[in-house]
Order: C-alpha cells, then structure tokens, then sequence
C-alpha cells in the first residue's frame, strides 16, 4: 500500500470515508489528536465534577448533592482526572510530538498504537457508563479495601471501577511497549541517545515506569475482583488477610504513576523554556540523568502513602529519608530550568507563560510534598485539605499547566495556526489566579482540621470564609477552559498562519511544515547535533517534496475490533455473563489472528 | 524485512524484552503476595497436608524438557529443516500439554480435598499464582501450534526464524518462572 505523494488528491471526502479513516487510521499523529481530543473531553467531565464538588462546598451544612452523590463525584473526579485526562493528554504529545522530535516516519508499531486509543476511549466510556446506572465507583481513586469488599460496597459501583481500571491498563502497557521501542530503535541515522530532545527522554522514562508499575496495580485489582465476584479471601482479615497488601500494591503503582503524571510535563517545560529563553537548555546531561533518577528513585518512596497505618519506626524512618532524597533531582532540574532563562531573551508568549507557571507552583507543591515526608508531621496532615492542596499544586499547577504549554507550543505545529495571544494570556492568568484562590487556602482548611472526602461541614469548624474563597477560585479555572475553547474555535478561522518554525525553536520537529505531511519528513534527516536548528554544523535540509515516493503503512481495521472484543468483556464481567465474555473473547482472539496474519508492512 | 533501526536489534524482539521485563513484575507481584500470606490461613487444608511434590517434580521435568524441544525448534526452522521444525515444534507445543494436563489433575485433586480457591488464604493465593501461570502455558501452546500450522502451509521459512525466536523466549520465560514457583511453593514449604 505505498503511497505515492503525487497521487495524494485534495478531494473533499465524504462523512462515511471520513469517519472510517479515522476508525482505522493508524497514522501516530492522527492517533494523537485522537488521543487530545478524547482526554480533553474527559478533563472537562473531570472538570465538571470537580465544580459540583466545589458548590457543595461552599458554605457550610449545604445540601447540593447527597452524601452518596458526592462520594461518587470526587472518586470519578480522581479517577478522571488521573487515568483519562492527564495521561492520555501526555499521551497525545507522545504520539504526535515523540516520532517528529526522533526523525521518524511512525511509531515502532502503528496498529498497537491504533489498539492503546481505541481501548483506552472503550474503558473511559466503560467507567463513566457507571453514571447511566447512577451506579458510579465511590470508593475513592485509591480503592482501598475493606471500604470496596463486596460487604461495605455491595452494588456495581466498585465493580465499575475494578473492571474499568484493568482495561485502561492493558492501553497503556501495549502504549508503553510501543513507545519504548520507538524512543529506542526508531531515532533517525545521528540522533544519538544524548541528542534527544528532553521531551522524548521524559517520554522513555515515563513508559519505563508505565511497563513497571502498571502490572502490580493490575495485580491488586485481580486480587479485589477476586475477592468480590468468587468470594476468593486476598483482603480478608477473618481469613487471615491484610488489608495493608492492598496499600502497597497499590501505592507500589501509585507513586511510580505520580511520576508518570509530571515527568511528561517536566519535559515539555523543558522544550519550551530554552525556545522563549533564546538559549539552550542549561546542563541537559544533568536534567536527562535527573529525570532518570525520579524515575529509579519513585519507586523506592510509596510507604509514605501510609504512614498512618502504623508501620513502625524502621520503616518510617527509611521512607521518610527516601522521600527527602528524590526532592534533590527535583530540586536540580528547577534549578536548571532558572538557569536556562538567566541570561536568556527571555518572550513571555503563552507557552512560555504557562511553563513558568509551572515552575512557580510546582515549587509550592513540592515544597508541601517534602513536608509529608517527615513521618511526624505527616499524621496531623494525612486525610486532609493539606493533602488536597499539595495534590492539586502538583498535578493543576504541574502537570496541567505543564500540558497547556505543550498545547500552546506545538498548536501551531499540529494544526498549522498560531493561536490567539491575547486569549491564551488571558487563560493563563486567570487560570493561574484561580488555582491560587482554589488551592492555597486548602492549606489552611487542612491544618485546621477540615478532612476530606467529607460532604459538608458545620458552621462551627469556621471555614466557611476560606471554603467560599476555594470554591470562587475553582469556577475561575472553569471560566478559564471555557475561554481556551474559545480560542481553539477562533483560531481555527482567524489564526496567524504558522509556518515550518513559527517559535524559532531549536528541535526536528521544526524542520518540517506544519501541519505535517504523511510521511512527516520527505527524506529520513541525518541529525549531526542535539539542537538541529540553533547548531553552527547545520544539518542537511529537508527537500519541501520528497525526491521519490514513500511508503506508508494503511489503515486497518483490526485494532479497534480488538479493542472492542476486551470491551464486551469487560461489560459480560460486570453483568456476571459467562456467555457474553466468552464472546468477546471470541472477538479478541479473532482479531488477533486477523490482525496478525493481514498484509501490513510497517 | 530488514529495516533500519538505530540499535540494529529488530523492534519485535526489543517489544518482547520488554514485555518480558513488565511480566517479571506481574509475576514477582503474585508470588510476593504468596510469601507475605505463607503461614497465615486460619483453616486448612495447609501446603504440607496437599502438596504433591513428586508429582509436580516429573511436571516440572516436563516442561523443562519442553524449553530443550524449543531450542531445537529454532534451530530447524533457521535452517530451513521443514520435517524436524515440524517435530520438534509439536513437541514443545505437546510437552506443555502434558504439564498443563498434570495441573488440571493436581487442580481437580485439591478441590476433592478440601481445597478451592475461596477455602483460605493458601486456596485464594495459590491458584491464583499458579493459574496465572497455566494459562501463560496455554497462550504459548496456542501459539505454538500456531506456528506449526504455518509450517505446514509452508509459510515458516528460514525468513520468518525472528517469529520462532520470539515464541522461543515467552517460552523459555514461562518455564523460568515456574522454576521460582515450583521452588517457592513446593519446595520451600
């Protein structure tokens, strides 16, 4: 199936050739703004709920929602938030931006990337379907047992949530495998491993930590399915259990997953900054290794989840040191990035502004974050606001900003315009004001008492004033998103046209137009430095038509009914129909023949 | 097929490393939680009363001896050795038959004793780990047989040896990792 370039016809394509190219499209970076655009809509339902949560709250012994409402609402919130907005919006760079910064024509392996969207959107639709049943999971993000055993949550709620959360796991295990071989085996001729852009490198550390840590929660998650549908006694404590298994396989995953969240943003901040600092990045070694040291060091620190639990002072004091010292590689790279801008040019355009905003909060954040660590100042801490604020400052202030600025930065690249600056700056001030107003006073509410996952509280407690003052700050952030829609909207008929390199940035996505052909570059670059584009040895350039013709793997099919047979699955699981498994099984193991045996040349 | 990769090792067989290196710690997840709960169910029946080692040691025998045929597998196919391919994939394909065959007996046994998967903790975090395993068996067999299939429809050439190479290492791997179960279950009891 080559595809000559000559032959490519600007014909207006009918609705149905339109919609089944994009089922079948196997193109990473169409695949990516599946991936964004998917996420986005979960951020905004992710984002809703938090609204809902934050009305409730706003002043004191208020009756918006009902109890079970509102356990539902801030379970789905995190979940959301964490497994359907922030990774698959990183993923959505990795897919578009990774094989553009490489020199590369596609991932390492098209169709398994088709398979990751099409079974990641199958487990968001999966786990918020539990709406429509008004059966949504309500035990928390973190599920902990014996509050999600069969006997305290008798109905489909938790099974919603134990199902839900395998099925995004098998997404992004297989994204993680293609994402690794592709940093690793994909990179143009002279792209060495210290010439990758840091946003690749970020990447490979965070499928590293994907292909790790996501088995032990899937692990923990058979345990609990287990324990609810064949009466099995894994978190039993009549049988001899220990409930505490739970909290370390599952913090086992969730701290490494901590990483996952921000180690993408931190990459993104680190393309960005250098661009509007007029300077290359300051001590790449130091902020490639640094990285790669979170990412070793994130898995040695999860018992400080559980402090509270009464693990005695050996291990307290261990995870108490360990997470002290993963704060030294943090500490580095913001060091860094300063350095970076001192001296610089430094062009406050929005990108830039929402990399520095990223910087300033995830400051605070981590600050908090090194408070947790002392054990003894953790217990007053644990299960409240406090917590609720370093959170929010590290995976809004981070990981959110941190995306914003990727989205602002490679818009242009993606879509071919510019968007508007005057909207961006006034997205990102608002934005920034209102994550302040939403999140610092939950500082104050935690210290003084207030716990969370609480759905009101008396007049008394007197945080009524700061409640309010939170809950203003967080339709701030909702006023905010609705005006970078806007701007999503006014760019698409109003926005400066791009052009190949419309920041003068320094990478190899810059080399080619925007948006990207097919083939993305029209001959294979030999890169000769780690910045291609500010390097005194310019590379070779990139002729505007390729020299002869290309070939592209084509679309198929096979992926998404793969991806459709482990979502009757994971339905005949939830309705207890062996029947109905075994035929999405049927489906799945049909697909994986097809699939495998279909003439596809990558 | 020999596309350029920038570390000249082909893509399929890095995804499978890789793979392999995500299995390790679903498997080190599951024996983890063996050990942690060794010792700690309230009722019996108890690893001492039920184990079979003898049994399972001529298992384990067996699909040891299957890791041999798979080798030799290999080595035919890339030698363009249709009839030994042949055999010496059926045979893989076969001795994991067997062991799955002795599993599903030493399963049928335990429940005439006494012990299901929800009679105590042993029950619940043994047949999870070892049922995990027998089902990564039974993928390999499927696969296995696959691939003899396409033997015979001539379609398994020395050109296609890298497919046979890496059903070889999910191979090899599910029979290291019944090395470390069959140790730390039946062995050290």
């Amino acid at each position: 199936m080559a595809t000559a370039v000559a032959e490519v016809k600007a014909e207006k394509a009918s609705l149905g050739s339109t919609l089944w190219s994009w089922l079948t499209t196997t193109d990473h970076k169409r695949i990516g703004i599946l991936y964004g655009v998917t996420a986005f809509v979960f951020f905004l339902i992710g984002g809703l709920e938090a609204l809902i949560i934050r009305a409730q709250l706003a002043h004191s012994g208020n009756d918006l929602v009902s109890a079970e409402t509102f356990n539902q609402l801030f379970t789905m919130h995190g979940t959301t938030m964490i497994f359907l907005a922030v990774m698959p919006l990183s993923a959505a760079f990795f897919n578009y931006i990774v094989p553009l910064q490489i020199g590369a024509r596609d991932v390492a392996f098209p169709r398994l990337n088709a398979f990751s969207y099409w079974v990641f959107l199958f487990g968001g639709l999966l786990l918020n379907a539990s709406f429509l049943f008004g059966a949504a999971p309500d035990g928390g993000w973190f599920g902990y047992p014996n509050l999600t055993s069969k006997q305290y949550s008798p109905g489909l709620n938790i099974d919603f949530w134990v199902i839900g959360l395998q099925v995004l796991g098998i997404a992004s295990l297989a994204a993680g495998f293609n994402f690794v071989v592709t940093i690793i085996n994909l990179r143009a001729p002279g792209m060495r491993m210290m010439r990758l852009p840091v946003f690749t490198w970020m990447t490979l550390v965070t499928q590293f930590l994907v292909i790790t840590a996501f088995p032990v929660i899937t692990v923990a998650l058979v345990f609990l399915m287990f324990d609810r549908f064949f009466g099995t006694t894994f978190y039993s404590t009549a049988a001899g259990g220990d409930l505490l298994l739970w909290q370390h396989l599952f913090w086992l995953f969730g701290h490494p997953e901590v990483y996952i969240l921000i180690l993408p943003a931190m990459g993104i901040v680190s393309e960005v900054l250098p661009t509007f600092s007029r300077k290359p990045l300051f001590g790449y070694a130091v902020v490639v290794y640094s990285g790669l040291l979170i990412g070793v060091m994130g898995w040695g620190v999860w018992a400080h989840h559980m402090f509270a639990v009464g693990m005695g002072p050996i291990a307290d004091s261990v995870f108490s040191a360990t997470t002290m010292l993963i704060a030294i590689p943090t500490g580095v790279k913001i060091f860094n990035w300063l350095a970076t801008m001192w001296g610089g040019q430094v062009q406050f355009r929005t990108p830039m502004l929402f990399a520095l905003g990223f910087i300033a909060m995830f400051i605070i954040g981590g600050l908090s974050g090194v408070m947790h660590s002392s054990a003894a100042a953790d217990l007053q801490q644990t299960d409240t606001y406090f917590v609720v604020a370093h959170i929010h400052y590290v995976l809004f202030g981070g990981a959110i900003q941190g995306i914003f600025a990727g989205i602002y930065y490679w818009w242009p690249k993606i879509t071919g315009r510019l968007m508007n600056e005057k909207l961006g700056k006034w997205h990102f001030w608002l934005s920034f004001i209102g994550m302040n107003l939403a999140f610092f006073p939950m500082h104050f509410i935690g210290l003084l008492g207030m716990p969370r996952r609480i759905y009101t509280y008396s007049p008394e407690l007197g945080l009524d004033t700061l409640n309010l003052v939170s809950t203003v700050g967080a339709f701030l952030i909702g006023i905010s998103v609705l005006i970078f829609i806007y701007n999503v909207w006014w760019t698409r008929r109003h926005g400066e046209v791009a052009g190949n390199d419309p920041w003068r940035a320094a990478t190899l996505e810059w080399t080619i137009p925007s948006p990207p052909p097919p083939y993305n570059f029209s001959v294979i670059p030999e890169v000769v430095s780690r910045l291609p584009r500010w390097s005194v040895t310019q590379m070779k350039a990139i002729p505007e038509v390729p020299p002869e013709p290309i070939h592209l793997p084509g679309g198929s099919y096979w992926p998404v009914v793969t991806a459709f047979g482990i979502l009757v699955m994971a339905a005949g699981a939830l309705l207890h129909s062996l029947w109905v498994v075994l035929l999405g099984g049927a489906v799945l193991v049909v697909g994986i023949y097809a699939w495998a045996f279909e003439p596809f040349e990558v | 097929m020999t596309h350029y990769t920038a570390t000249g090792l082909d893509s399929r067989k890095l995804a499978f490393w890789a793979f392999i290196g995500s299995e390790c710690l679903l498997f080190g997840s599951l024996i983890s939680t063996y050990l942690v709960y060794k010792g700690r169910s309230v009722r019996g029946p108890t690893p001492q009363e039920i184990l079979n080692i003898p049994l399972t040691s001529v298992s384990t025998f067996v699909l040891l001896t299957s890791s041999l045929a798979m080798v030799l597998a290999l080595a035919a196919v890339a030698r363009g050795d249709k009839l030994w391919s042949r055999v010496w994939l059926f045979s893989t394909a076969f001795l994991g038959s067997i062991f799955l065959g002795f599993q599903a007996y030493e399963f049928t046994e335990f429940v005439h004793n006494g012990l299901t998967i929800t009679t105590n903790l042993f029950g619940s975090t043994f047949y999870t780990l070892t049922g995990t395993h027998g089902a990564h068996v039974a993928v390999g067999v499927i696969w296995l047989l696959t691939l003899l299939v396409r033997s015979f429809q001539g379609k398994l050439g020395p050109d296609k040896a890298l497919n046979v190479e890496i059903a070889g290492l999910y191979w090899h791997f599910v029979d290291v990792v019944w090395i470390v179960i069959f140790t730390v279950v039946y062995l050290i009891q």
